[in-house]
């Protein structure tokens, strides 16, 4: 039987969640949706961004328990700062990874969270690494996470190309999301985007009413 | 002697954890299933076939429990064709389907078994309905079992109003391969059932000659 991550042991505290990032020709696309809710019941914020900034090149997605992914993250940026100014060069895409999976390791048994980190750096361009909730790293050229990720598992498999422009990723990533949140109750509002590349970050933030729509709508 | 322990599998519940999928076209209907009948973490049977006819052009696809949609569907079977003896013409699928759910809903506490019904009838042309936990309604498709959460996003991103019949075929083999790439309780060949006015038409698609993805 398929597991839900909605877990009744995670269901007080988890964010109830779609994470997406993948890798195109040139960069990657970071996203989430921007829904938190309280056991399935009650939305407590329409709003959240769940992509957070850990390097200037380097964004990460949580999932799982909330307050257990702040609490990593939060850690990993003040050791990614501290890590960057001893390299003097900034920090790989790996290395943020690989903090991110040294707590979530070395923790597993107290913490339920997960992550997707993407981001771009001059040695590898590019990257996109999962650290799952026992602490495996891996890296993907496409991968998703949290509860509505399940339902869109199909899409992505069946839409996902290698090297893709710009653009055909963004879309892309805009409609896995929206096909997500119209299924899973607990994600839902906005899509936050994050576009890397060797230029820099860029923020995109699609509203509800400017999400594509498909035949059943 | 000290009795050997048995296998784990021969105590597990035997379910179908499967991922059916059935969609209308003009003039018909096309039904898809994959193969694997898991018990536990074994798999039992890796070629059932789950599209179960229950009249000469009206057919089930089975989920759930192996035994309780089995059963339900040869008990429908056996409705059904008294029911068309009684009117002396072939039946309605609205009547098969309302069969099913009728027993679904009486039992619903007992049976854990969701099957999708179509079919072509005289009347209203090819039709789907879903009868998940005894309601009874009508819908253009319908996907079901443990391994249908993963497609959701690609068959409503994918699926339009008017596809032709070989559209459809393609639809539902795509649909099943995602599926069955996704579930670990969905697996082996995938199975389609093509009815129309004219026709009911069997096909096995095998593991190799499954559409694949980027990743493989």
């Amino acid at each position: 039987m398929e597991k839900h991550f909605t877990d009744s042991r995670v269901k007080g505290v988890s964010t109830g969640t779609t994470i997406l990032a993948a890798v195109f020709d040139g960069g990657v696309v970071i996203g989430s949706d921007s829904r938190a809710s309280m056991g399935g019941e009650f939305v407590s914020s329409k709003t959240i961004n769940k992509v957070i900034q850990v390097h200037d090149r380097i964004f990460c997605c949580m999932a799982g328990s909330l307050a257990d992914a702040q609490a990593v993250t939060k850690t990993a940026k003040f050791q990614l700062s501290f890590h960057s100014v001893q390299m003097e060069n900034p920090p790989l895409v790996i290395a943020a990874a690989s903090v991110l999976k040294e707590l979530c390791y070395n923790n597993k048994d107290e913490l339920q969270a997960g992550f997707i980190t993407a981001g771009w750096d001059k040695k590898k361009g590019p990257q996109v690494y999962v650290v799952s909730l026992g602490g495996m790293l891996i890296s993907q050229p496409v991968t998703i996470g949290g509860s509505g990720s399940t339902y869109i598992y199909g899409y992505v498999d069946a839409k996902y190309k290698v090297n893709m422009t710009r653009e055909e990723c963004l879309q892309f990533a805009t409609n896995a999301l929206a096909l997500a949140m119209g299924r899973d109750n607990v994600s839902g509002g906005v899509v936050n985007l994050v576009v890397i590349t060797e230029a820099g970050a860029e923020h995109i933030v699609i509203p509800g009413d400017k999400l594509p729509t498909f035949s059943d709508e | 002697m000290l009795g050997e322990a048995e296998p784990q599998w021969v105590s597990e519940e035997v379910k179908t954890g499967t991922t059916i999928i059935a969609i209308e076209f003009d003039g018909g209907v096309v039904l898809g299933s994959d193969s694997r009948v898991s018990a536990g973490a074994s798999v039992v049977n890796r070629v059932m076939n789950k599209l179960s006819p229950l009249h000469d052009k009206i057919y089930c696809a089975l989920s759930g429990s192996a035994a309780d949609a089995q059963t339900i569907a040869e008990m429908v079977n056996y409705q059904l064709d008294v029911h068309s003896i009684e009117i002396d013409e072939d039946p309605q699928v609205r009547s098969a389907a309302t069969l099913v759910k009728n027993i679904s809903y009486k039992y619903k506490e007992e049976l854990s078994a969701h099957l999708i019904v179509a079919g072509w009838d005289r009347r209203e042309g090819g039709q789907v309905f879903a009868t998940l936990s005894g309601l009874l309604t009508r819908q253009p498709f319908a996907i079901g079992g443990s391994g249908s959460s993963y497609v959701y996003g690609f068959v409503d991103a994918e699926y339009r109003r008017g596809m032709t019949k070989e559209e459809c075929q393609k639809f539902v083999v795509n649909t099943l391969a995602l599926a069955m790439n996704r579930d670990g309780s969905s697996g082996g060949v995938a199975y389609m059932v093509t009815i129309d006015e004219h026709s009911t038409e069997e096909k096995v698609v095998l593991g190799n000659d499954l559409p694949t993805f980027f990743d493989q």
